[in-house]
């Protein structure tokens, strides 16, 4: 059986993608995600008893690239799409705290 | 202070983080450079757009294959990515793309020098392939810039087991490791360009009584130099202690867990730092984007034949092969270049013990002012050989060997003309030497009186016609010959 999503676990998920969500929505999310995992619990039916279990969904491997440079962006064409700028800069809200 | 009735042990376990010096990103093929002007090395794969494909870095993996072979860990037939989730404006696709169940190396170990001349072994739990976060500037008021320059580059993550008791051995396979990138050549390990950052893990067990207590065990984050290193390691002894004792039994890893802390360089102390909230829950899922890495025999023989001979294999073969001190063979084989040339000069026919006494002697002198490797001063093969047999033919004495050293490191010159052009070359001629020592005979009547007493300054005199000879000869004059004819001649 899977996990039951309450409105505790949807607000967990919300702060780990730095979602803030409105009550709206922390109403009809814990029903919604709770579906979804319930289709899953659908799927655990199945007899896998012999298949051996996938790792990765596609089948293929050591697709690999010789160490070459290729021209990159330049800074205009790499922050055309940004929000914001600062110089050459992608601008953000200021963060404090850990990180480099 | 440590009370009488406490025994304590320090654990550590290091994460060290390791930037490869390949040319390009580890998705990407944008330049791996450090320092360029912001966002001039990005493309859509490293700035995240939607719908693009990472394609991982061949050399990056054999950088990291080889780390690990050195390393002895098991590099398995099988490897994979995964998506490690947080959020952070450095991180722009919302994950990195890391290895979380399936890493490239696991189970290693790498030998580290003690104080008391002995090695002890540091287990190395697993080695995995990364991608690095970009790098924000905090310096824009009111904002933060992102750079992603860095955005991609691969990193190679190196997890120890919690095997080290003391600073003096966390600072010793921090620098073996080092040492060992550099011999491999994976990465330019330079501290100031970040190309090695350190998280240790630390806490204490505590025995009082016949009871051990074991004290929550810190992170500190994010240190980039052995000095912060060391400083963060002994700081987090003290204060743990200081802090046990306060509280033996609350003080504990067991009720208090985990925690992460800073550093603060300029005081020397850690910090606390605020729990990332739910730092821990990063919600692990395997990478869709990229296939899987098998690994077979035959790349892990290439790999090995590229590796050759190891820092530690090649350092108790100089003991061996060439009858030098664990210091001397140690001084060595601090970079695979350095070796490379004194062994390449020994096979071209140079006297061994000469070759060590000319790059462990000036060599050594010069890269320490220029804070490198011996290697890197520049000396080749075909100098170091030169100048090691003009020695052994007495066609140079020490004092000029060493002059002729220098000038050939200055100007790349070859030690013969060198020596020529500067008059550097011993004097054979028995007739010039013995005219030297006249001269200085006939010069220094008082000296000679000195001598010839035979009182307590004869032996100073002496030293002063010596010098005088030198003087005359610039140094050319082969000392065991002056001394020789001057003995006889005063006697
Ligand atoms: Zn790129």
């Amino acid at each position: 059986m899977s996990q039951k999503i309450d409105a505790d676990v949807v607000r967990h998920i919300g702060k780990l993608s730095r979602i803030e969500l409105t009550d709206e929505e922390m109403r009809t999310f814990p029903g919604q995600l709770t579906d979804v995992l319930q289709y899953f619990d659908k799927l655990q039916e199945l007899d896998t008893e012999n298949v051996t279990p996938m790792v990765h969904a596609v089948e293929l491997k050591n697709i690999l690239a010789a160490d070459i440079p290729h021209e990159s962006l330049t800074p205009d064409e790499a922050l055309k799409n940004a929000p914001d700028r600062e110089g050459d800069f992608f601008r953000v809200t200021k963060v404090l705290g850990a990180g480099s | 202070m440590i009370d009488t009735n406490d025994k304590v042990q320090l654990i550590v376990g290091l994460e060290i983080h390791v930037e490869l010096a390949t040319k390009t990103k580890m998705f990407c093929r944008c330049r791996n450079n450090f320092g360029d002007p912001p966002n001039t090395n990005v493309c859509a794969v490293c700035t995240s757009m939607p719908g693009t494909l990472p394609v991982m870095n061949a050399l990056a993996v054999d950088y990291s294959m080889k780390v690990g072979l050195a390393l002895d860990c098991n590099v398995p037939d099988y490897t994979k990515w995964d998506r490690k989730n947080y959020y952070y404006p450095d991180l722009p696709k919302g994950y990195q793309l890391s290895q979380y169940d399936l890493p490239l190396c696991e189970h290693g170990c790498l030998e580290i020098p003690l104080a008391d001349g002995t090695q002890k072994k540091i287990r190395v739990l697993r080695a995995h392939l990364e991608e690095d976060a970009g790098k924000n500037n905090h310096e824009i008021p009111g904002a933060t810039g992102v750079d992603l320059n860095r955005a991609g580059v691969p990193l190679l993550e190196i997890v120890s087991e919690p095997d080290m008791n003391s600073v003096e051995e966390v600072a010793g396979y921090a620098r073996s490791m080092q040492r060992l990138v550099r011999w491999l050549d994976v990465s330019k390990a330079n501290m100031q360009m970040g190309h090695m950052r350190f998280e240790p893990n630390i806490n204490l067990h505590i025995t009082r009584d016949g009871t051990t207590y074991k004290t929550p065990i810190v992170e500190v984050k994010n240190l980039n130099s052995f000095r912060s290193l060391e400083g963060a390691v002994a700081y987090e002894f003290k204060r743990q202690y200081e802090e046990w004792q306060k509280d033996p039994e609350g003080f504990s890893l067991k009720k208090l867990g985990k925690q992460n802390r800073g550093f603060d360089d300029a005081k020397g102390v850690t910090v606390f730092q605020r729990d990332k909230e739910d730092a821990h829950d990063y919600r692990y899922l395997p990478d869709p984007d990229l296939p899987a890495v098998i690994i077979d025999d035959a790349w892990r023989e290439r790999l090995r034949d590229e590796i050759g001979e190891l820092p530690l294999a090649r350092r108790a073969r100089y003991i061996e092969e060439y009858g030098l001190s664990f210091k001397d063979a140690d001084a060595l084989t601090q970079d695979a270049a350095t070796g490379d040339i004194l062994d390449s000069a020994v096979k071209a026919g140079a006297d061994s013990k000469r070759c060590v006494n000319l790059l462990l002697g000036r060599g050594a002198a010069i890269a320490n002012e220029r804070e490198c490797s011996i290697a890197d001063i520049g000396i080749t093969t075909e100098q170091l050989t030169e100048l090691a047999k003009m020695l052994a033919d007495g066609d140079v004495n020490a004092t000029a060997a060493n002059k002729v050293f220098d000038k050939m490191i200055e100007t790349s010159g070859a030690p013969r003309e060198i020596a020529e052009a500067d008059g550097l070359l011993a004097v054979k001629d028995t007739g010039q030497i013995q005219q030297w020592v006249d001269d200085a005979i006939a010069k220094n009547p008082q000296a000679v009186d000195i001598i010839k007493e035979g009182g307590k300054k004869k032996e100073k005199s002496f030293g002063f016609l010596m010098g005088q000879v030198m003087q005359a000869s610039r140094g050319a004059a082969p000392p065991a010959e002056v001394q020789k004819l001057l003995r006889e001649k005063l006697s």
